[in-house]
């Protein structure tokens, strides 16, 4: 990588929205000037000091920021190779990470006047940090969610509705995560008005896959800070890995890194039941190719025909057909390596997180725990691998039970 | 001079306004599909619009993205919706016929096969509602070097500053989306949209045609009467939906068309 020295990997995207080949905006007329006054908006807030006094007020105070950066030492001596730390952003305000980024744009939102936020969501993460900071700012919010994904995340659906959302279980196309971002997208094209669309990844049109970025880095930024302060002056991680779904948790990490050569970069995508012929897997970059999906070209899952195909996972957070952009770019320049962890494989990791940490790991990065499990034995003891805790569990009791073979009584 | 320039010309001549229909290509099937394609020139239609099938239509309403939905589970895929097209020229040379769907299936064919293919099939222009003119490179461009109309929609957020943009690239017509929303909402009243008409034909002389909403003779009447003509499409599609036999959906056709010719 010696000649990419001169060049930074964190100056993405350009003008026009772009990672190398991908991102871009690939939306209808009608949604073109809202996402252009967004992109003003934005560059305007991006380097003003009141936005980001208001950002690190709500981050301390309210989401409980900076999240601790915990040596997992029994894992770490269960696996007997590298020294493992987890990045503890389950333990925000909400269970996930997700509200690093739903904060940002709802104070951008604010800024514009907006008075209505819808927001799609999957595992309910997203859609449950944006009631709850709608909640908190006096919003109305509307929640687009999947049908099947209503059923199997019901404890969520019930957490909305109390912090007063409206959720719309989407039964169009196939009633998933991708058909509530497009039915997400249509309210908006209905909507221009008064609605601003809060998106939870690094996904969609220009500048959102950037904005999203740059909420998120804050896990990262403190990532380096706190392994100084715990491993000495200048010492950076070897190894950082997160779990993928549209990938704004791993972006959130990793941005921070990417021009540290010595750092190397893991993204964890969710598997299924194998990435096979069969399609039965989220692995977008594993197993798709490039195509142009929700405002954005990146690697998709889809047919010799250029149709959009179903994911499958365990975890509804990660079951989305595509990935952010700039994980494409990465994925494509060699900066960062992507793997594929099946169903399986991630509620062993569940598991030992449990066991051996107290953690109760949401389903998403147990994906990403369980690549350190494989990989950590193989690597020596001064090798220090940080791995993103980015949403706690209690969402995914009720689907471990299930495939544990427990029935849980839920009462009533 | 594509088929669309030479359609407009000959109802300027008329002093006739355009009806054009949209249908989506396979809807239920191929064979009923066709034969409805067919059809639409005797029904009064002067331009068809065939819809490309796509997974995830993000503009469309729920009638379209059913249409499509019945289409791809019926096989539909763009090689026979390009199909269709030769099909349909094998009996009509003059009746324009603009493709509109999204990009991906396109961009997955690769642009200028599709392109060349397209061209081939006797399609005369694209409407593709993902490729804003931020995007004109990727399609636009290079399917006006191929001799293909790119045909964009304007809509009411599309602003004074932002129309010449809008213009810059397009051929063949401009599609002035009448209502912010989805295809298949409510429509708009004629006393509205007669200032947008005007205020786009002021930076172009291309023609301008109406749509989104409109679903009544009488509807097409007035929508048409204060612009280059309208469009109908979800609620063409409905009678398809309803399995009504191909003589009856032409003969809604007919109806709406009659109704756009009043003017
Ligand atoms: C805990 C958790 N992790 C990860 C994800 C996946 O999203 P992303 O890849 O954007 O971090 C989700 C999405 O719902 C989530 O809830």
């Amino acid at each position: 990588m010696a000649n990419d020295l001169f060049n930074s990997f964190m100056t993405g995207p350009d003008e026009k929205g772009r990672f190398g080949d991908f991102g871009g905006r690939f939306v209808s007329e009608t949604l073109m000037p809202l996402i252009l006054s967004l992109e003003e908006e934005y560059e305007k807030a991006k380097t003003d000091e009141d936005f980001w006094a208001e950002m690190n007020d709500l981050w301390t105070h309210y989401v409980g920021r900076p999240s601790p950066l915990y040596y997992a030492n029994r894992l770490t001596e269960h696996l007997g190779g590298a020294k493992i730390y987890l990045k503890r952003d389950e333990l925000n305000h909400t269970g996930a990470h997700k509200i690093n980024n739903v904060l940002g744009q709802i104070i951008l939102a604010r800024r514009m006047g907006k008075t209505r936020i819808i927001a799609e969501t999957g595992a309910g993460q997203h859609g449950v940090a944006t009631a709850t900071v709608c909640a908190k700012f006096g919003l109305k919010c509307v929640v687009y969610m999947g049908a099947h994904d209503v059923e199997r995340q019901a404890p969520n659906v019930f957490r909305m509705r109390l912090l007063g959302a409206e959720v719309i279980a989407v039964t169009s196309g196939r009633g998933t995560l991708k058909d509530a971002m497009n039915d997400a997208l249509r309210d908006w094209v209905t909507n221009v008005h008064d609605t601003f669309y809060c998106i939870g990844t690094v996904a969609g049109p220009h500048p959102y896959p950037a904005m999203v970025r740059d909420f998120q880095s804050i896990i990262g930024k403190e990532v380096r800070e706190q392994l100084q302060e715990q491993e000495g002056e200048g010492r950076l991680p070897d190894t950082l890995i997160a779990a993928i779904g549209g990938g704004s948790n791993a972006m959130g990490l990793f941005f921070p890194f990417l021009d540290d050569p010595s750092v190397n970069i893991i993204g964890v995508e969710a598997g299924g039941k194998g990435v096979n012929a069969k399609m039965e897997h989220c692995a977008s970059l594993t197993g798709g190719r490039p195509g142009v999906l929700h405002g954005n070209r990146t690697y998709l899952l889809q047919d010799d025909d250029g149709q959009i195909l179903e994911g499958f996972s365990i975890s509804a957070g990660l079951d989305y057909p595509g990935i952010g952009p700039e994980h494409s770019w990465l994925h494509e320049i060699g900066r960062a390596q992507y793997v594929a962890i099946t169903d399986k494989e991630a509620l062993e990791a569940f598991q030992l997180s449990c066991a051996l940490e107290g953690i109760i790991p949401a389903l998403e990065p147990s994906h990403a725990l369980a690549h350190v499990m494989k990989i950590a034995p193989t690597l020596p003891a001064d090798h220090i691998i940080v791995m993103n805790m980015c949403g706690r569990g209690d969402k995914d009791i009720f689907t471990v039970a299930k495939h544990l073979g427990v029935e849980i009584n839920t009462g009533g | 001079m594509t088929r669309i320039d030479a359609k407009f010309a000959a109802l300027n001549a008329e002093g006739r306004k355009a009806f054009v229909a949209y249908v989506m290509a396979g809807d239920p099937d191929y064979a009923t599909s066709l034969d409805v394609l067919k059809g639409l020139p005797g029904a009064g239609v002067d331009i068809i619009e065939m819809g490309l099938p796509f997974t995830d239509p993000m503009a469309d309403g729920p009638t379209i993205q059913l249409a499509g939905q019945r289409a791809l589970e019926a096989g539909q895929t763009l090689q026979k919706t390009l199909d269709m097209a030769t099909e349909f020229r094998k009996t009509d040379n003059i009746t324009p016929i603009v493709m509109m769907g999204y990009y991906n299936p396109i961009y997955n064919r690769g642009v200028e096969k599709f392109l060349v293919d397209a061209k081939a099939a006797g399609i005369d222009g694209l409407i593709v509602v993902d490729l804003p003119p931020e995007e004109d490179e990727e399609l636009c461009i290079p399917a006006q070097k191929a001799g293909l109309n790119f045909i964009r929609l304007a809509t009411p957020t599309t602003d004074d500053k932002r129309l010449p943009k809008v213009l810059q690239n397009t051929s063949g017509f401009v599609y002035y989306v009448s209502i912010t929303g989805i295809t298949g909402s409510a429509a708009a009243e004629a006393g509205d949209v007669a200032p947008e008409v005007a205020r786009i034909k002021a930076k172009t002389d291309l023609p301008v045609i109406v749509g989104f909403g409109i679903r009544t003779p009488d509807a097409a009447q007035s929508i048409a009467s204060v612009a280059d003509g309208c469009v109908v499409g979800s609620a063409i599609v409905d009678e398809i939906a309803a399995g009504k036999p191909v003589a009856e959906v032409l003969a809604f056709v007919k109806g709406l068309a009659d109704g756009a010719h009043r003017t």
